[in-house]
């Protein structure tokens, strides 16, 4: 990748947090430390690798993104506006009782959103089915899941790797967001996920691990795991909990809490200065 | 169709005819030679997915196959759909009103001697209680057919519950036809009304003829949709009869009697009374003895046809 489009890619990112912040300060509340540890990996996703056509939400032959952890809509709305699905100005109406963007991620609302999600663990099952759909139809699209960390704990999780391993959907990538924590503290803390890597692996999938934060190689696990046939895909993108933000990081407590105006100020400050 | 046929047959082969349409994709949690869903699998195994002993993951799977266009099928025992997959099937299929058929096989009671972890009596109460579900119990094979037809071309989630023994054909007649939300109307009557779905239907025919006997006009109406309930259906019968005694094959909270007496409480009360399980867990048994056991037989709608008449 460029230099100059590998910065493109980095001030994105920053520019989702940012535009984040802002659809949390505007609605007074919001999961923001789950959504700055998928910054990087949104904006290289819709900014440089999904085949996708912002005028033409519903195109066929797009590729789709199931935010399995629902709750990072705080990611994905700002990313979908930015890239053009709808216009920026509609973030206002987030968590509003008129507006349509809800909570988490709506499918049937929102332009963009390939699938409903909030209650974890049921996301990856449902990109597990697209992928199967769009390989029983010769639809070429790769679907893309992303994960959270705390998320896998859920069992059904497992049920669609076993599948996606066993029937090897080499067009399914999921993304692991892999930030250390969860809402009542670390994963180690609450039910340590061991070794996920072997786990991954053993369930059958093509596993690579990463730094979350790095475009360069986000980008570059992505054409990998395209490269790679016969297998599906897991990327276990090593990541920070509230990213960007010094009092949020690695902190559980800025799970799903909104920030008080003197800490929305510091959070707008840090965030400006990143670019 | 005539005499006794097993409504999971009847399922498999009408899931074959639909199969024509390519859009029809079916899912199975390895039970699909119970649930007949096989035979779906025999004529379009590019079409048919085993995905194992994993219904959650099954449901979610099909709620993606129907974002991207398909039309999926999905089979298993009614309560490893209705009951282990309630929150896959209200958070991923009905919320996003995805295009999604949930087919649950050997419901209620007469699954007999698995016992009472196989005997799923609340599923039509749990999948009633989602917005926008369509919850259908068929009476008997040929009206399993017209259903499975039906929401083929229904667009939107549904569930669909059938039972694992056969059971003796009451629609096979002239004037009958299948529509989402209609009941049908199998015997006229003045003085009281029987409402059953399912296997009920049959003893329900049976009560009216001995209630006839007695000078008892009863009108018995098939409820094979117990949502959207046949509200019009259900108010005529508390004007014009007084009286309605429910039966299903099924707890008596939150089934067809619930849906029945939510209407009438509303529109027009008159008494209503419930054959079904009385809150309570089944057991073993071969279907017949359960069935006995448990109420939902010929001489129980008939003791409150006559309860209820007394109340009138």
């Amino acid at each position: 990748m460029e230099t100059q489009r590998q910065k493109y890619l980095e001030d994105k990112a920053w520019e989702i947090r940012k535009t984040g912040l802002e659809m949390v300060r505007e609605a007074k509340s919001g999961h923001i430390g789950g959504a700055f540890s998928l910054s990087e990996i949104m904006a290289v996703l819709y900014f440089e690798k999904m085949k996708i056509a912002p005028e033409n939400p519903k195109w066929e032959l797009r590729d789709r993104l199931v935010l399995s952890k629902g709750h990072a809509t705080v990611a994905l709305y700002p990313t979908l506006a930015l890239r053009g699905f709808f216009p920026v100005e509609r973030l206002k109406t987030f968590r509003k009782i008129d507006g349509s963007l809800s909570g988490h991620a709506e499918m049937r609302n929102v332009e963009g959103v390939d699938m409903s999600t909030g209650s974890l663990g049921q996301g990856f099952s449902a990109a597990v089915g697209m992928a199967q759909a769009a390989k029983m139809t010769g639809n070429e699209c790769t679907v893309y899941a992303i994960l959270g960390d705390g998320e896998i704990q859920e069992g059904q999780i497992w049920e669609a790797m076993m599948y996606a391993g066993a029937h090897g959907l080499d067009n399914l990538v999921a993304i692991l967001d892999c930030n250390k924590v969860q809402l009542d503290g670390t994963v180690k803390e609450i039910l340590d996920t061991g070794d996920l890597k072997a786990k991954f692996e053993s369930f059958g999938m093509h596993t690579q691990r990463i730094d979350g934060h790095n475009v360069q190689e986000i980008a570059r696990a992505i054409d990998v795991a395209k490269e790679t046939r016969q297998k599906a895909h897991m990327i276990i993108a090593d990541t920070i909990k509230g990213k960007g933000v010094s009092f949020m990081e690695g902190k559980n407590q800025w799970h799903g809490k909104t920030p008080n105006d003197a800490e929305f100020e510091q959070a707008f400050a840090e965030l400006e200065a990143r670019n | 169709m005539k005499g006794k046929i097993s409504t999971r047959d009847v399922y498999g082969d009408t899931l074959k005819e639909i199969g024509a349409d390519e859009k029809v994709v079916v899912l199975d949690a390895d039970v699909s030679t119970c649930t007949m869903s096989c035979m779906f699998g025999e004529a379009y195994p590019e079409r048919f997915f085993n995905v194992g002993i994993a219904e959650a993951n099954m449901v979610g799977m099909a709620a993606g196959m129907a974002a991207f266009g398909l039309k999926p099928f999905v089979s298993s025992f009614a309560m490893f759909i209705a009951g282990r997959t309630f929150d896959q099937i209200r958070n991923s299929v009905a919320y996003p009103g995805l295009n999604v058929k949930l087919i649950g096989t050997h419901a209620g009671l007469i699954v007999g001697e698995d016992g009472a972890t196989h005997q799923c009596l609340e599923d039509m109460a749990l999948m009633r209680s989602i917005p926008g579900m369509v919850v259908i119990c068929p009476a008997d094979g040929n009206e399993t057919k017209q259903a499975v037809l039906t929401l083929n071309k229904y667009e939107g989630p549904a569930y669909l519950r059938i039972g694992r023994a056969a059971v003796e054909t009451v629609t096979d007649f002239e004037a009958y036809s299948f529509e989402i939300g209609k009941a049908v109307e199998m015997r006229q009557g003045s003085d009281l009304t029987v409402i059953a779905c399912g296997i009920a239907v049959s003893k329900a025919l049976e009560a009216a003829d001995i209630l006839a006997g007695e000078g008892v006009r009863t009108r018995v109406l098939n409820m094979h949709t117990i949502k959207p309930i046949d509200r019009e259906a259900v108010i005529a019968a508390a004007q014009e009869t007084g009286a309605i005694v429910t039966a299903e094959e099924h707890n008596v909270m939150g089934g067809l009697g619930s849906a029945v007496g939510e209407v009438v409480g509303e529109c027009c009360p008159v008494p209503v009374l419930k054959v079904g399980t009385q809150d309570t867990f089944g057991r073993s048994g071969n279907a017949d003895q359960l069935l006995e056991m448990y109420g939902i037989s010929t001489g129980a709608i008939i003791e409150k046809a006559r309860e209820a008449l007394r109340l009138k």
